[in-house]
């Protein structure tokens, strides 16, 4: 089983989004190469054969009437936005400069 | 009138405000002066509705003067984990990211217990996203265990634990994911339930983990439990798995169990948790009440033998992959653009620069954790030896349970193999606080229900029975909960909760 290194969990926290200082990469690629090398564990298991579960209650799709009920009010949900404009979600610009 | 009504039982509130021997509006004021008075020492607290509390309360007064009967838990106080979306009710998630947010909606959880007529107390306390063992992840403060103010009262439910244990409400909804309602509860001597997956609903509450969340109850007796259950529980077409099925009768299941007779039923100890070459890690105190209880039960007729479930080995390991995994997955929703905080929107940022400056501020270490192991656990070339392996042996542990249940009609082991431990002891070593989570795991990876029950002191500090049943039949958990609880009062001559009191 590999390993996590600095630069893995720089990368890591990219991906998801993350803008973790030095100090954290350096505390995080320590304890979460210990927790990897835990969980790794799971490779002990023989699970030739063995089917995946990702959910325990059995699921079929569901079809219900086509009826128009309210959504919530548009102004009661801007409200718990950080910004709001014109009745929409207000956000940064997407694209950076060099775009 | 001269009673403590904090100290009392559900069961004896309801009766006190159906014959109008108390008002609603006592209750509330008794329970609103008791936060008043202690939550300063406990933290049990993120937020108590104070006048919206008494106003609750004073309508159900009101409906009741008027003559209409509005149901027998009207009048009746709660506290709810703060992963519980509230409408117009702050709702934080234990979390920086969603602090000042304001719901504009209710979880079925809440929306029923509201037209049930409760009185909503406030919001607990929890460990931020439920991801912790001890309620110390919370970044707003850690909470205390009324049992000794410098333990923890257990996690993520901690804040709900120690707000019942501590006499601030009389019960609380927790969430489960891992075992956040079982193991809070046998670290502050309570009763906690988590139902089998599925059977209350996960409309409104807050994702950590979408295949394992469920919320239930936390009591200070079985028979409490059972009722706050069955008024949460059944279907709900607002959440895709709910199972549309009745809810079994759990309150005559408590009532059947406290009678004391468990002729004909099956017990399996299972020895992967806490058994014979399975000892490391658990305290000798928690075994020696462990074991004790088992021999009550057999003493009230059940048939005790013990059980092998290998897998169950594996099940920490497999938990630390699926949750995460699903936790960093079900947590990109907080991007800063629909609700909580924002930062770094100052025109030199863009989007993307201001949704990853917003996670970095919101989140505290943890969470941040989790969602970097679950995004490598989730990777491409990675995701097969990891997840992928995961989600077998989850496989591996739901037929272990098949097959114990083919001899057993439910299985019993210690509910934490420790007592509360002091707070700090392990905040900087993840996998010691992962261990905290052993016996509670394997449940909640198969999906099947689970209910703590208190069996004991150790050190002082409150120890916890686990009982264990297959799915949809909770009934079984409150039944042999109910008869452990009936038979060790009785020997003690009092409740263990009333030690805590004499303290």
């Amino acid at each position: 089983m590999s390993s996590l290194s600095r630069a893995e969990v720089a990368h890591l926290a990219r991906l998801a989004r993350l803008a973790v200082t030095d100090e954290e990469l350096d505390r995080f690629a320590g304890q979460l190469d210990v927790v990897l090398a835990a969980v790794a564990r799971v490779g002990e298991a023989d699970v030739a054969d063995v089917p995946p579960t990702s959910h325990v209650v059995p699921l079929t799709n569901v079809f219900r009437p086509d009826e128009v009920t309210p959504s919530l009010p548009r102004d009661v949900v801007l409200a718990g936005a950080p910004a709001a404009e014109d009745d929409r979600f207000r956000v940064p610009r997407i694209l950076g400069e060099e775009q | 009138m001269s009673t403590d009504l904090t100290r009392l039982d559900v069961s004896a509130l309801t009766g006190l405000l159906t014959s109008g021997e108390v008002s609603a509006v006592e209750v509330t004021r008794a329970q609103l002066d008791r936060i008043a008075s202690d939550d300063a020492r406990l933290g049990a607290y993120l937020h108590v509705e104070g006048e919206a509390a008494l106003t609750a309360a004073a309508a159900v007064d009101r409906a009741r003067a008027g003559g209409a009967e509005p149901g027998p838990l009207a009048g009746v106080p709660i506290a709810l984990k703060d992963v519980i979306v509230t409408e117009g009710v702050p709702t934080t998630s234990g979390s920086r990211i969603l602090e000042g947010w304001r719901p504009p909606y209710d979880a079925t959880v809440a929306a029923r217990l509201k037209s049930a007529g409760t009185v909503l107390l406030g919001k607990t306390n929890m460990d931020e996203f439920a991801m912790g063992s001890s309620t110390e992840n919370s970044a707003f403060r850690p909470t205390r265990n009324p049992w000794d103010a410098d333990r923890v009262p257990g996690g993520s439910s901690g804040g709900s634990s120690a707000a019942v244990a501590g006499h601030l409400a009389p019960w609380a909804i927790g969430t489960d994911t891992g075992g956040s309602i079982r193991q809070p509860a046998a670290l502050t001597g309570l009763v906690g339930h988590k139902p089998t997956y599925g059977s209350v609903s996960r409309y409104g509450l807050i994702a950590f983990s979408s295949s394992l969340d469920q919320a239930g109850p936390m009591a200070r007796t079985v028979l409490d439990a059972a009722v706050l259950h069955e008024a949460i529980g059944g279907y709900d077409p607002r959440d895709s798995t709910s199972i549309d099925a009745p809810v079994p009768g759990l309150v005559a299941a408590a009532r059947d169990g406290a009678r004391g007779d468990l002729a004909g039923l099956t017990v399996g100890v299972v020895t992967e948790l806490g058994g014979d070459g399975h000892r490391d890690g658990y305290d000798d105190g928690v075994l020696a009440r462990f074991a004790e209880a088992v021999a009550v039960l057999t003493d009230l007729g059940a048939d005790v033998r013990p059980v092998s479930c290998p897998s169950f080995d594996l099940a920490l390991p497999a938990y630390y992959l699926i949750a995460p995994s699903e936790a960093s997955s079900n947590l990109a929703r907080f991007d800063g653009v629909r609700f909580g905080i924002r930062v770094g929107d100052d025109g030199t940022h863009d989007l993307d620069e201001v949704m990853a400056l917003t996670r970095e501020q919101g989140f505290g270490p943890e969470v941040k954790r989790r969602i970097i192991l679950g995004t490598y656990a989730l990777s491409s070339g990675y995701y097969e030896a990891y997840y992928g392996q995961a989600q077998k042996v989850r496989t591996l542990i739901t037929r272990d349970f098949t097959a114990a249940y083919a001899g057993v009609d439910v299985l019993v082991s210690p509910t934490s193999p420790t007592v509360a431990w002091p707070i700090g002891a392990r905040v900087e070593d993840p996998i010691a606080m992962y261990a905290a989570d052993l016996c509670t795991l394997p449940a909640s990876l198969a999906g099947v229900p689970a209910i703590s029950v208190p069996c004991g002191l150790s050190e002082g500090l409150p120890v916890g029975l686990q009982v264990m049943a297959p799915g949809l039949a909770d009934d079984r958990c409150y039944r042999v909960a109910a008869a452990l609880e009936a038979a060790q009062d009785a020997a003690r001559g009092h409740r263990l909760l009333d030690e805590l009191v004499a303290a």
